[in-house]
C-alpha cells in the first residue's frame, strides 16, 4: 500500500484510563500510520461518526472499565447501519478471556489485553486492513 | 555526614578496591549490562559508600521521625504505635452488594471503609444517563442519591469506621450524603472520620473522570475545605494523588513533583479563598503509588516528606508542624500487575507491600492479583490483606522506625529524587503553576513521554516483565472471575425511576434552584448541596444544575 | 449510485471517500472534480492560524457552532504536520470540537500534510472543493502557524484569521518578522489571562506601521473555552468579507488564487513528467554529479534537463 493507513484512536464509554491509548496512538504514528485521536467519553455514535467523516481504514477502541461488552459491539452494528463494512475494528483494554468469543463474533476482529506489545498492533493492523 | 579525613581514606580505599578488583575483572567477566537503572531510569551506581552522602547533614536532611523536616516518618513512634490503616478500595454493583463486601471485609480485619463508585457516579451522570450505558456498576457502586448511600452504609456505624471515598469532581455531593447518612444515624458531622479524594487536577492530568473547569473545580474544592474546617473538622478533605500520575506512566520523580504542584495549588487557592493556612493544612493528605523497584519507591516517599514540609514551611510560612506532616495513603501498582500468569502478581505486590512499608505509609491498599483481568473475586481480595498482614506481623519490618535510613543508596536516592521534583516544581511554577501546566499539556506531555519510553524498553528487551516478555508459557485463564451483572444497570435505573416518583418533588426544584441561584455567586455551596441531597435530588440532578452554571471541562492533549 | 451522485445528494460517506481519494492521488477523483467543479465557489473560505495551543481547534468549534444556529452548512479541515521520517501523523483537533461531532450540518476532516514539507498540500485544496461541492456554506481550514503553511494558506482562504495568545513574548517578534501581512482579522484568544490588553495593544501599534495597506484588519478579544466573544468575532471576519466584496478585492484575490493554483498543478506535473524521464539512465544522478564535481554549472544542467521535454 503506498498511502498512510488511517487509524481512528477512539475511547468509549467513561473511563479516563488513556495511557494504552495514547501509546499506541504514538507507536501506529511511528509505524508510518496517521491516527486520528478522539479523547476521552466518546459515545458510540460520536466514534462511529468520526470513523466515516475520517473515512479511517481501522477503528482501534480502548476500554478498562468493563464496558466493552456493550460499546464494542454498538460501535459495530451502528457502522453497519450506515452500509459501512470494509472497515477493520479492533479494541483493547481489560477484557476477560471469556468475553473475547462474543466480541469476536459480533464483528471485532482482534482483542489486545495487557501485556501486548505494540508491534502486534502494528502487525495485525498493516496484514489485516481490509481496503488497499 | 564524615570527617574529612576519613573521607579521604574512604575515597583513596574505594579507588583501590575499583583498580584491584573490579577493573581486570569485568574486563573477563562483564557485568550484565552496560548501565543499570532504576524502575525510573535514574542510573545506579555499583556500589554506594559514605561518599554518595558526604554533604548530607544528618540533622537538618534526616533527623527524627515526628519532627521537621519528616524524612524519617510523621509520627514519633510509628508502626511500633499503630500499624498502618489496611484499608481495601472496594464496590461495586449495587449499594446492597457493596454494604456486604464491606460488612465482610470488616470482619476480616480490616480497619477502615475504601469506597470505589462507578463512573457515572464518578462523573456526576445518574444511571440512566445515555453516557451511563454500559458503564452502571462496573468499575464500583453506582450512587444516584442518598436513598443509594443510606443502603451502602447500612448496620455500619459511621462513627466507629473510617471512611475513604474515592470521589473527586462531584466529591462536594457524596460527601453532603455521607454527612446526611450519618445525620440519619444520630452521628453528628463533627464525629465522622475519612478522606474523600477530591483531587481535580489529576483528573485533568490523568485519571480523566473531570466535570467542570479548573477555576469552579478549584472554587468547589475551597469550598469543601471551608466547611469541614468547622463542621466536619476530623475529615481529611483531599488526597493529593501522584497514585494515577504514575499509573499513567510516569517517573517515581515526576510522581512526586506532579503531586506536589498539585499540592502547592491547593493551598494557593485555600490561600486566596482568604483561609489561614495552618486552618487547613493540616486536613490534607496524600497518596502515593507504590511500584515494583524497592529502594527507590522507599527514596521517593522519604523524599516526597521532605520537600513537603520544606514547602509548608519555607513557601507558605506554616507555624504548626501538622501543616508540614505529609501524611499518605499508598496503593499498589496496577499498571505493573500483568494478566499472564496471575498468581504472580501476589509476589509483585508483596514486594510493593513492603516498599510502603519501608516508606512509613498511613495507610495501603493492595491489588488483587487478577486485576489486570476484571474487578477482583472474594479469594483474591483476601489474598491481598493477607499479604499486608504478613507483612505487619511476621515480616519484622515494623520494629524500629525507618530502618533504611542510613542506607547510602537510599539516602543518595531520596536527594536524587528530591532533587529531580524540585527541577519540575520550578519549571512549573515559571509555567505559571500546575494548572496552567495543566492547560498548556505540559505535564500531561511529560508523563507520555515516560510511558513511551518505558513501554518500548520493555518491547525491545531491555526491561524484563516476567510471564510478559520473558519466562512465558502458554496458559488457560482462570475462569472464576468476578463479573457485573447486567441486571445492576437495569435495577439501578428502576429504582431511580421510583425514587423521582416517591419523593417530594417540589422541594427538590427547589433545592436545585436555590443551588444554580447560589453557583453563580461567591457563597459556599456545600449548605445548598446538602439541601439538594437531603431533599433526595440526585447526583445527576446536582451536578446538571452545576454544570449548567459551571460548564464543562475540555481536555488538552498533546501527543 | 456512484460516488459523485452521492456527494451531492449530501452523503457524507461518499465525501470522505472523495478527499481520501483526492489524499492519495487517485485518477479516479480527479475526474470526478473535473467533472464537479462547476458546482465549487458558492463556499466561504476562512483560513485559521496561529502557534500551536493558541486554542485554533476550540475557537473554530465555537464559530462554528455559532454560524450551525443560523443554518449554515459548515466544513472543517484541520490540518497537522506529518512526520518526515516516518510518514506517519497524530491528528488530535477532533479532541476539541466534541461539541459538533455528532452535528449534521457539520463535517469535520483532520489531514496530514504529508510529502509537503510544512506546507499544504495539493489535497488541501481538493479538500476543499469538496467540502465546497458537498454544500458547506463556510469551510474552515485549521493550520499551524509554523513555516510554510502559513503562507500557503493565504493561497486558498478568502479570509485568514490569526489567532494569539497573550504573553507569548518572542512570538510576538517572529509574527513581526514575517506573518504580520497574511492576517485580515487577528484574535486574541483565552481573553481573561493577564496580558491580553498588553497583547492587542502590540498588534496595534504593528498594524499601525502598516499604513499602505488598504484594509486594516480587526483585533479581537476572545475566549474560546468560555464562549466569550465569539459574535464579535465573526462580524470582524464578515466586515472583511464585506469589505472585501465592496472593492472588488475578492475577486481579485480569488483569480490570484485560480492563478497560482493553476501554476502550481503545472509545476507539480512538469516536475513529475521531468523527473520520470530524468531517472531514465540514471541521467538525473549523472548531471548532479557533473554539477557536484564542477565539470558542469547548474544553469546548463538545468537546460539539459528541460530539454528532456522537447524530445
Amino acid at each position: 500500500m503506498n498511502r498512510p493507513i488511517r487509524v481512528l484512536v477512539a475511547k468509549p464509554g467513561l473511563d479516563g484510563h488513556d495511557r494504552g491509548a495514547k501509546v499506541i496512538a504514538r507507536a501506529l504514528r511511528d509505524a508510518g500510520m496517521e491516527v486520528i485521536y478522539t479523547g476521552l467519553r466518546q459515545t458510540p455514535e460520536q466514534i462511529v461518526e468520526a470513523a466515516i467523516q475520517e473515512d479511517v481504514d481501522v477503528v482501534a477502541m480502548s476500554i478498562l472499565s468493563g464496558a466493552h461488552n456493550t460499546l464494542f459491539p454498538k460501535v459495530v452494528n451502528l457502522l453497519k447501519e450506515r452500509g459501512v463494512t470494509d472497515r477493520l475494528i479492533v479494541g483493547g483494554g481489560v477484557i476477560p478471556d471469556d468475553d473475547i468469543p462474543f466480541l469476536i463474533q459480533s464483528g471485532v476482529e482482534a482483542i489486545f489485553t495487557p501485556g501486548t506489545s505494540t508491534k502486534d498492533v502494528v502487525e495485525f493492523i498493516t496484514t489485516h486492513v481490509k481496503r488497499q | 555526614m564524615y570527617e574529612k579525613d576519613k573521607l579521604d581514606k574512604i575515597l583513596s580505599s574505594y579507588q583501590k578496591w575499583e583498580e584491584n578488583k573490579i577493573v581486570k575483572l569485568i574486563e573477563k567477566f562483564p557485568e550484565r549490562k552496560k548501565t543499570f537503572t532504576t524502575g525510573s531510569g535514574i542510573e545506579v551506581k555499583r556500589l554506594y559508600t559514605p561518599l554518595d552522602i558526604k554533604d548530607m547533614d544528618y540533622e537538618e536532611e534526616i533527623g527524627y521521625p515526628g519532627q521537621y523536616p519528616f524524612t524519617r516518618g510523621v509520627q514519633p513512634t510509628m508502626y511500633r504505635g499503630r500499624l498502618w490503616t489496611m484499608r481495601q478500595y472496594a464496590g461495586f454493583a449495587t449499594a446492597e452488594e457493596s454494604n456486604k463486601r464491606y460488612k465482610y471485609l470488616l470482619e476480616q480485619g480490616q480497619t477502615g471503609l475504601s469506597v470505589a463508585f462507578d463512573l457515572p457516579t464518578q462523573i456526576g451522570y445518574d444511571s440512566d444517563h445515555p453516557l451511563s450505558e454500559g458503564e452502571v456498576g462496573k468499575v464500583g457502586v453506582a450512587i444516584d442519591s442518598l436513598k443509594d448511600m443510606e443502603i451502602l452504609f447500612d448496620g455500619i456505624p459511621l462513627d466507629k469506621v473510617s471512611t475513604s471515598m474515592t470521589i473527586n469532581a462531584p466529591a462536594s455531593v457524596l460527601l453532603a450524603m455521607y454527612i446526611a447518612v450519618a445525620e440519619k444515624q444520630g452521628v453528628s458531622s463533627d464525629k465522622l472520620r475519612g478522606t474523600i479524594q477530591n483531587d481535580i487536577l489529576k483528573e485533568y492530568i490523568a485519571r480523566g473522570t473531570y466535570i467542570f473547569p479548573p477555576e469552579e473545580s478549584m472554587r468547589l474544592i475551597t469550598n469543601i475545605f471551608e466547611y469541614c474546617s468547622k463542621h466536619v473538622p476530623q475529615w481529611n478533605t483531599i488526597s493529593i494523588s501522584g497514585y494515577h500520575i504514575r499509573e499513567a506512566g510516569s517517573t517515581a520523580a515526576q510522581e512526586v513533583a506532579f503531586t506536589l504542584a498539585d499540592g502547592i495549588a491547593y493551598v494557593e487557592a485555600a490561600i486566596n479563598a482568604g483561609l489561614e493556612v495552618d486552618e487547613f493544612a493540616p486536613r490534607l493528605s496524600f497518596f502515593f503509588n507504590a511500584h515494583n523497584d524497592l529502594f527507590e519507591e522507599v527514596a521517593k516517599y522519604r523524599a516526597a516528606r521532605r520537600l513537603w514540609a520544606k514547602i509548608m514551611k519555607e513557601r507558605f510560612n506554616a507555624k504548626s508542624e501538622k501543616s508540614m506532616q505529609l501524611k499518605f495513603h499508598t496503593q499498589t501498582a496496577g499498571s505493573t500487575l500483568t494478566a499472564q500468569q496471575p498468581d504472580n502478581n501476589i509476589v509483585r505486590v508483596a514486594i510493593q507491600t513492603l516498599a510502603a512499608v519501608l516508606g512509613g505509609t498511613q495507610s495501603l491498599h493492595t491489588n488483587s492479583r487478577d486485576e489486570a483481568l476484571a474487578l477482583p473475586t472474594e479469594d483474591s481480595v483476601m489474598i491481598a490483606l493477607r499479604t499486608q498482614q504478613i507483612v505487619a506481623y511476621e515480616s519484622g519490618v515494623t520494629e524500629t522506625i525507618d530502618p533504611l535510613a542510613g542506607s547510602y543508596y537510599v539516602e543518595s536516592l531520596t536527594d536524587k529524587i528530591e532533587k529531580e521534583a524540585m527541577e519540575y516544581i520550578k519549571n512549573i511554577d515559571n509555567l505559571g503553576g500546575a494548572t496552567k501546566a495543566i492547560e498548556t499539556g505540559y505535564i500531561q506531555k511529560e508523563i507520555q513521554n515516560s510511558a513511551y519510553k518505558y513501554q518500548m524498553q520493555i518491547e525491545s528487551g531491555e526491561r524484563i516483565v516476567v510471564g510478559v516478555n520473558k519466562f512465558k508459557v502458554e496458559e488457560e485463564q482462570k475462569k472464576e472471575i468476578l463479573k457485573v451483572d447486567p441486571q445492576v444497570e437495569i435495577v439501578q435505573k428502576k429504582k431511580l425511576q421510583k425514587l423521582r416518583q416517591e419523593r417530594d418533588n417540589v422541594r427538590v426544584n427547589e433545592a436545585i434552584a436555590t443551588l444554580t441561584e447560589k453557583a453563580k455567586t461567591n457563597e459556599n455551596l456545600m449548605p445548598y448541596i446538602l439541601d439538594a441531597v437531603k431533599a433526595y435530588a440526585t447526583l445527576g440532578e446536582i451536578c446538571g444544575a452545576l454544570r449548567e452554571v459551571f460548564g464543562e471541562y475540555q481536555q488538552s492533549v498533546i501527543l | 449510485m456512484n460516488i459523485e451522485d452521492r456527494l451531492l445528494a449530501g452523503d457524507k460517506i461518499a465525501c470522505a471517500r472523495l478527499i481520501s481519494m483526492l489524499e492519495n492521488n487517485e485518477k479516479e477523483a480527479e475526474e470526478i472534480l473535473k467533472k464537479l467543479y462547476h458546482k465549487t465557489g458558492k463556499a466561504y473560505i476562512i483560513g485559521v492560524t496561529g502557534s500551536p495551543g493558541a486554542g485554533k481547534s476550540t475557537l473554530t468549534e465555537k464559530m462554528a457552532k455559532k454560524l450551525r444556529e443560523e443554518g449554515k452548512k459548515i466544513g472543517i479541515l484541520a490540518i497537522d504536520p506529518t512526520s518526515p521520517f516516518t510518514g506517519g501523523a497524530i491528528l488530535g483537533d477532533r479532541i476539541r470540537m466534541t461539541d459538533l461531532s455528532l452535528d449534521e450540518g457539520v463535517f469535520i476532516r483532520s489531514m496530514g500534510t504529508r510529502g509537503n514539507l510544512g506546507g499544504l498540500s495539493k489535497a488541501t485544496s481538493s479538500a476543499i472543493k469538496v467540502l465546497d461541492i458537498f454544500g458547506c456554506d463556510y469551510i474552515f481550514v485549521e493550520t499551524v502557524g509554523v513555516g510554510q503553511s502559513e503562507i500557503d494558506i493565504v493561497k486558498m482562504a478568502d479570509t485568514v484569521l490569526m489567532v494569539l495568545v497573550p504573553n507569548m513574548g518572542d512570538d510576538i517578534q517572529a509574527i513581526k518578522a514575517g506573518t504580520m501581512e497574511i492576517a485580515d482579522v487577528f484574535a486574541i484568544n483565552k481573553s481573561d489571562l493577564d496580558g491580553a490588553d498588553k497583547t492587542k495593544l502590540e498588534i496595534e501599534m504593528n498594524l499601525d506601521l502598516n499604513e499602505n495597506k488598504d484594509f486594516r484588519p480587526k483585533v479581537v478579544k476572545v475566549s474560546a473555552i468560555k464562549n466569550k466573544d465569539i459574535d464579535t468575532l465573526l462580524e470582524a471576519i464578515f466586515e472583511h468579507r464585506d469589505y472585501q466584496m465592496k472593492t472588488g478585492n475578492y475577486e481579485k484575490r480569488r483569480i490570484n488564487n485560480a492563478k497560482q493554483e493553476l501554476l502550481d498543478l503545472a509545476k507539480e506535473d512538469l516536475i513529475n513528467l521531468i523527473m520520470k524521464k530524468a531517472v531514465e539512465n540514471d541521467f538525473l544522478n549523472t548531471l548532479v554529479n557533473e554539477v557536484y564535481t564542477r565539470k558542469k554549472d547548474p544553469y546548463t544542467a538545468k537546460e539539459e534537463l528541460l530539454n528532456l521535454l522537447l524530445n
